[in-house]
């Protein structure tokens, strides 16, 4: 039975936050899931490798060639804040602290 | 034009004979669009590059490529230099690429015409299109239901005629699924085959660039161009790539067919598992045998799936920051404020619902228990598959265990929807290619018929969907709903 604690402190470790309610219902959404995810239990696993691709490659080299950006234009336009070239973010400390 | 009548091949010889321009063919295509996207399949419109792109191609003369100068929709996950594409995501809402996915290079230097981006579940992530953040696509035959998901707005734009070819990507089930729901051709190749630089990245161990479309040939031809190795994506193969229509028109007499008793068993629509069976008869009277074969894990690929997927989404969905592009939140304390408000308002439900079980997974403590867990079971559902084709050719079974369910039917149940796509994932687990072809109807609703072939072997999908195609009428029946 995962917890409302344990809810928040996953959202927390995802950058999302979520209101009391929201909590509630994500328990709950995630704990049937984990519910219905616990019958790999029941699976034997002892000694099996894990599979993380389907295609066996192995240790994919390319030469590292230094390649020129083109025109920085179109990417600057999907920046919310920039100045010049540099994309501006918010302070890291506190608004309130400035 | 009427691409219900007009075959990619078809409308091939009319650019090439003169007695079609591909002006002609492009705007009359975006006219109908925008007049008669009845089904809501497109989010956004490449009217103007399209246009211009059509009459370079008339100005030029050159049709030698077997897509010069015909329309084809991109799911909206695949990046387009210019055209705004959102993943169907309100935290993508206002991105437009600076750049094109290696496809959509592929294409137009093929001279195949970009007309514009359909609508998906938000990252792909669903089976109903219903999780798309701006409309609902509905499903060609019968507008109260699902388009399937997650490229429902891709196949419902070829099944209602709109398009004679699309795009779409296949994380779980993505492409075939939907195929099915709509009654056409969906191909999902082996993991590896296509480059998916450029598509927005949603599980990247699964996630694979197919095809929609209305005939088994068109897909192949389709295929030609976008296949291949590169080195944008270094998970593509150095395969040589063979031309996907040589075994088409081909004889199947002689192919071993398997059948998996626990892809016609419980939860299987009993009518949906008989279409399938006559399927099977079908197959044998052309000559292949067909026999039952047992994947022992089968029933272990839906969790094992969820836990593998949701972890690589958590990881790949972390650029969203709302730093360097997307959605910013506003007024914001500090930084790590920027971060949270942006993805929490950025983001919708199913979306968060996968983070957080995919973050759950891998975080200390659990990922034994859940990742790594569910990539050994991963490796069992390979082997049941190894097991089975060191005696045959080809894995059929149904595509889905239902036709189309209702428009709001599962949105609030995400169990139910996850079990939806039992039939589809196992392929993308073990990275073979897979197809639905469309198999007849169970009350007026298409069924698909699912194919699953060995690793790189497309062409034997392609010679037996062929031959299934033309033994039968389905491709010529159409939606009543549609124009």
């Amino acid at each position: 039975m995962i917890t409302k604690d344990s809810v928040a402190h996953v959202a927390d470790l995802a950058r999302l936050s979520f209101t009391d309610d929201e909590l509630e219902q994500y328990t709950s959404q995630l704990d049937e899931i984990l519910n219905m995810v616990d019958q790999l239990a029941e699976v034997d696993t002892e000694g099996v490798a894990t599979t993380t691709q389907s295609v066996h490659l192995e240790n994919v080299m390319r030469a590292d060639v230094a390649v020129a950006q083109a025109d920085l234009t179109p990417i600057l336009a999907n920046v919310p804040t920039h100045k010049g070239t540099l994309i501006q973010v918010p302070a890291i400390i506190d608004k309130e602290e400035d | 034009m009427d691409f219900f009548k007009n075959d990619l091949s078809a409308l091939h010889d009319q650019l090439a004979s003169g007695e079609l321009t591909a002006s002609t063919l492009t705007d009359e295509t975006l006219a109908a669009i925008h007049a008669h996207d009845d089904v809501d399949a497109f989010l956004a419109l490449n009217d103007d590059a399209a246009k211009a792109q059509a009459k370079a191609l008339d100005e030029a003369g050159t049709f030698a490529s077997p897509l010069a100068g015909l329309p084809i929709a991109i799911k909206d996950n695949i990046v387009t230099k210019g055209l705004t594409t959102t993943a169907s995501s309100k935290i993508l809402g206002n991105f437009v690429p600076p750049y094109d996915a290696t496809v959509i290079e592929k294409l137009n230097a093929a001279g195949a015409i970009n007309v514009g981006k359909t609508n998906l579940d938000e990252f792909a992530m669903g089976s109903s299109t219903e999780n798309s953040a701006f409309k609902v696509t509905k499903n060609a035959w019968d507008h109260t239901k699902v388009p399937g998901g997650s490229s429902g707005g891709s196949a419902a734009a070829v099944a209602s005629g709109l398009v004679p070819a699309a795009l779409g990507s296949d994380t779980g089930g993505s492409i075939r699924q939907p195929a099915a729901f709509n009654g056409i051709f969906g191909f999902k190749p082996t993991y590896g085959r296509v480059s998916r630089w450029g598509l927005i990245a949603f599980s990247s161990s699964l996630d694979q660039i197919g095809t929609l479309t209305r005939t088994v040939k068109d897909s192949a031809l389709v295929l030609n161009v976008i296949a291949g190795h590169d080195d944008k994506d270094a998970t593509t193969a150095e395969q040589p790539v063979p031309d996907f229509t040589a075994k088409i028109g081909q004889s199947i007499k002689g192919m071993k067919i398997a059948l998996p008793t626990e892809y016609l068993g419980e939860g299987v629509d009993p009518q949906v598992a008989d279409q399938i069976r006559k399927a099977a008869d079908q197959l044998r009277s052309l000559g292949a045998t067909v026999d039952e074969v047992s994947l022992p894990h089968t029933k272990y690929a839906v969790p094992t799936y969820y836990i593998i997927a949701s972890s690589e989404a958590s990881s790949n969905l972390q650029r969203f920051d709302g730093i360097r592009y997307g959605f910013r939140a506003e007024d914001v304390k500090n930084l790590k404020d920027v971060y949270v408000r942006s993805r929490s308002e950025g983001f919708g439900p199913e979306v968060k619902r996968r983070i957080m079980l995919g973050t759950f997974s891998l975080s200390a403590g659990f990922y034994d228990a859940y990742f790594k867990k569910a990539a050994q079971v991963r490796t069992l559902i390979t082997n049941d598959f190894a097991k089975v084709f060191e005696n045959y050719d080809l894995i059929i079974g149904p595509t889905t265990p239902t036709t189309a369910f209702t428009i709001g039917e599962k949105v609030t149940d995400p169990l139910t929807m996850y079990m939806n796509d039992i039939l589809t994932i196992p392929a993308n687990l073990a990275g073979l290619p897979a197809a639905s072809v469309p198999a007849g109807f169970v009350d007026g609703m298409p069924v698909g018929l699912h194919m699953i072939g060995k690793h790189f072997d497309e062409q034997t999908i392609y010679q037996v969907a062929a031959a299934f195609e033309a033994a039968n009428d389905y491709v010529a029946q159409i939606p009543g709903g549609a124009r």
